[in-house]
C-alpha cells in the first residue's frame, strides 16, 4: 500500500515536471535553427546531402517514376505558387496566345538556340501519368505530353563543362523593394537527361492552362513538385550556381528548402 | 527508501552498452522527429487515403486547422527547417537502428531478451493481471507485455515509420515502386505514418507511467549505468546473468 502511494505521488510529480518541460520543447528553443547561416543548422544541411547522394547511387540514370492509368486521373492538376504570371513579357505573349513564345536555350551550349511552340509541338513528344507530389505534402495525379529535355539538349549540343541546366521564368513568385524576383529552378544533367523529363505544353489531353504553367514547364518526375518549373522562358546551361542570386540553385534553396528534393 | 534497501534484491548488469546508447539516441531523434513531423504536417494538415488528395471530390478522412506553435519546430510555420530538422533526424534514427539490429543479434539482445518464449504465452494473462494490479517485479528478463511492448516499438513501428517516411520520397518511389503501394498509395503511406507517429507517442505515454509506478531510480539507472536491482522474490529466477 505504502508503495502504491509513493508511486501515486512520483506519477504525480513526473507528469508536472515533463507538463514544464514541453512547451520548452517546441515553442522558441529551436528557433535559432531558421537562422540561415546557424552553424547546427549548416551541419544538418551537409548531413542531408547525404539524399542527394544515396539516391544517385540508388537511382539508374533512366530509373522511372511511377506511372498510373487514365482511370487514376480523377481531376486536374492542383495549381500550386503563381497562377497567374502579370510580368509585362508574360501579358504580352499570353494575349496572343503564346503565338510569338519562344524557347530560348544558351549557356554553356555549342549552339544556342531558339524554338518556336510549332518547332517543339512538332518534335517527338512522350506522354506520361504521373503523380505530382508536393513538398507541403498533397499529391496529384495528370497526363502529361512534352518534349523531351534530352531532345533539346541534343541539338543545341551541351558542352563538357556543363553541369546543370537551369529554368528562368516568367512569373514574379515575390515583389520585393528591389523589384521583381522571378522565378528560377535548375535540375542537375542525370535528371535534364531523364527519359521523364519532359518541356509539357499539354495536360489531360488539353493545351497547358495558365494555371499550370503554360506555354511551357518541366516535368522532373523523381523529384518535388517545386522543381517543375512552369512560365519557362529560357533554359541556361551552367557549371555552377554559387554566384546565381543567393548561390543555392533555385528560388525555393535560396529560401531554405533543399536544391535535391528527391525526398 | 532505506526500507527498500533493507530486503532489496540482487544489483545486476541488464542493459548491453548498445541497448542503453541506442535507446538515448532514438529518445532524441524522436522528441525532434515528432515536433518538425508535427510542423510538416501543418503544411497541409488533413490526411487521405489512396495516392492523390481530392481537390475537386472529398477524400479527407482527417482534418485539423493545425497543431499549436508549442508543439512544432520551429515554433512559427517554417516548412523549410522543419525538413531540415526533420530529414537530418531521421537519418540518424534509422541509422541507430541498424546499429541496433547488428548489434542486438550479435549480443544475442534480441534472442534472449525479446523474443517471445513458450513460458511467455503461459504466463501472458497472469502478467495482464499482475500489471492492473500495478504488481510489479523486477525480474532479470522482460515480462510477456514487456515483449510485445518492445517488440512491437522495435520491429513493426521503428520500421514502419521509416517505410512510410520513404513511400512518400519521390525518389525512392523510383527505386522501390511497389513501396507505395504496400500502404495503398503515398497519401495513405502518410496517413499510415501519423499513426505510427500516434502509436509511438503512445508507447511513450505509457512507457513513462511504467517508469514512474515500477521506480523510476531503478529504472533509469538501467538504461543509463545498465545496472538493475532485482525485486526479492526475482531471485530464484536469475540463475545466469
Amino acid at each position: 500500500m505504502s508503495k502504491l502511494i509513493l508511486s501515486r505521488r512520483s506519477l504525480l510529480r513526473a507528469s508536472l515536471a515533463s507538463a514544464a518541460a514541453l512547451p520548452l520543447g517546441g515553442c522558441e528553443a529551436f528557433d535559432f535553427l531558421r537562422t540561415r547561416d546557424n552553424a547546427m543548422r549548416e551541419f544538418m544541411i551537409g548531413m542531408n546531402n547525404l539524399t542527394y547522394k544515396a539516391q544517385r547511387l540508388l537511382l539508374s540514370a533512366d530509373q522511372l517514376a511511377p506511372e498510373f492509368t487514365v482511370a487514376d486521373i480523377k481531376q486536374d492538376q492542383h495549381p500550386n505558387g503563381s497562377t497567374e504570371p502579370d510580368t509585362d513579357d508574360y501579358l504580352a505573349l499570353q494575349e496572343k496566345n503564346f503565338a510569338d513564345y519562344q524557347l530560348e536555350v544558351n549557356g554553356l551550349v555549342e549552339r544556342p538556340m531558339r524554338f518556336t511552340l510549332d518547332a517543339i509541338r512538332t518534335m517527338p513528344s512522350r506522354t506520361q501519368i504521373t503523380r505530382h507530389d508536393c513538398v507541403e505534402g498533397w499529391s496529384c495525379i495528370a497526363k502529361w505530353q512534352g518534349v523531351p529535355l534530352m531532345q533539346i539538349l541534343g541539338q543545341v549540343g551541351v558542352k563538357p563543362e556543363a553541369r546543370y541546366a537551369m529554368f528562368h521564368c516568367f512569373d514574379a513568385i515575390e515583389k520585393g523593394l528591389s523589384g521583381e524576383i522571378l522565378y528560377y529552378e535548375s535540375i542537375d544533367l542525370i535528371d535534364a537527361r531523364h527519359p521523364q523529363t519532359i518541356l509539357a505544353y499539354a495536360m489531360n489531353d488539353k493545351p497547358l492552362p495558365v494555371e499550370n504553367g503554360a506555354p511551357l514547364r518541366v516535368r522532373v518526375e523523381r523529384q518535388l513538385g517545386y522543381k517543375m518549373a512552369k512560365y519557362i522562358r529560357r533554359i541556361e546551361l551552367i557549371s555552377d550556381f554559387s554566384q546565381i542570386e543567393q548561390g543555392q540553385g533555385s528560388y525555393w534553396a535560396d529560401r531554405g528548402y533543399e536544391w535535391y528534393a528527391g525526398i | 527508501m532505506s526500507g527498500q534497501t533493507q530486503n532489496a534484491g540482487r544489483l545486476i548488469k541488464r542493459q548491453k552498452l548498445s541497448t542503453r546508447v541506442t535507446h538515448w539516441i532514438w529518445a532524441i531523434c524522436l522528441f525532434f522527429l515528432l515536433l518538425s513531423g508535427l510542423q510538416i504536417f501543418n503544411a497541409h494538415s488533413a490526411l487521405y487515403l489512396g495516392d492523390q488528395v481530392g481537390f475537386t471530390y472529398e477524400n479527407a478522412i482527417f482534418e485539423i486547422e493545425g497543431f499549436p506553435s508549442w508543439m512544432t519546430i520551429p515554433s512559427t510555420q517554417d516548412l523549410a527547417t522543419g525538413r531540415v530538422v526533420h530529414l537530418f533526424f531521421a537519418w540518424i534514427f534509422a541509422a541507430t537502428l541498424i546499429v541496433w539490429f547488428v548489434a542486438s543479434l550479435w549480443n544475442r539482445h534480441i534472442r534472449k531478451d525479446l523474443l517471445p518464449t513458450t513460458k511467455d504465452a503461459k504466463n501472458f494473462v497472469p502478467d495482464i493481471r499482475d500489471h492492473l494490479r500495478l504488481k510489479l517485479v523486477h525480474t532479470v528478463r522482460y515480462s510477456p507485455l514487456q515483449k510485445l511492448a518492445y517488440g512491437g516499438v522495435l520491429f513493426v513501428l521503428f520500421p514502419l515509420i521509416i517505410m512510410t517516411g520513404l513511400s512518400m520520397s519521390p525518389g525512392m518511389n523510383a527505386v522501390l515502386p511497389w513501396l507505395p503501394e504496400l500502404f495503398g498509395g503515398r497519401q495513405s503511406a502518410r496517413t499510415v505514418h501519423f499513426i505510427v507517429m500516434a502509436l509511438l507517442v503512445a508507447f511513450f505515454v505509457v512507457h513513462m507511467a511504467m517508469i514512474v509506478l515500477a521506480g523510476p531510480v531503478n529504472e533509469l539507472r538501467s538504461i543509463i549505468t545498465g545496472r538493475y536491482r532485482l525485486s526479492p522474490s526475482a531471485k530464484k529466477e536469475a540463475p545466469h546473468v
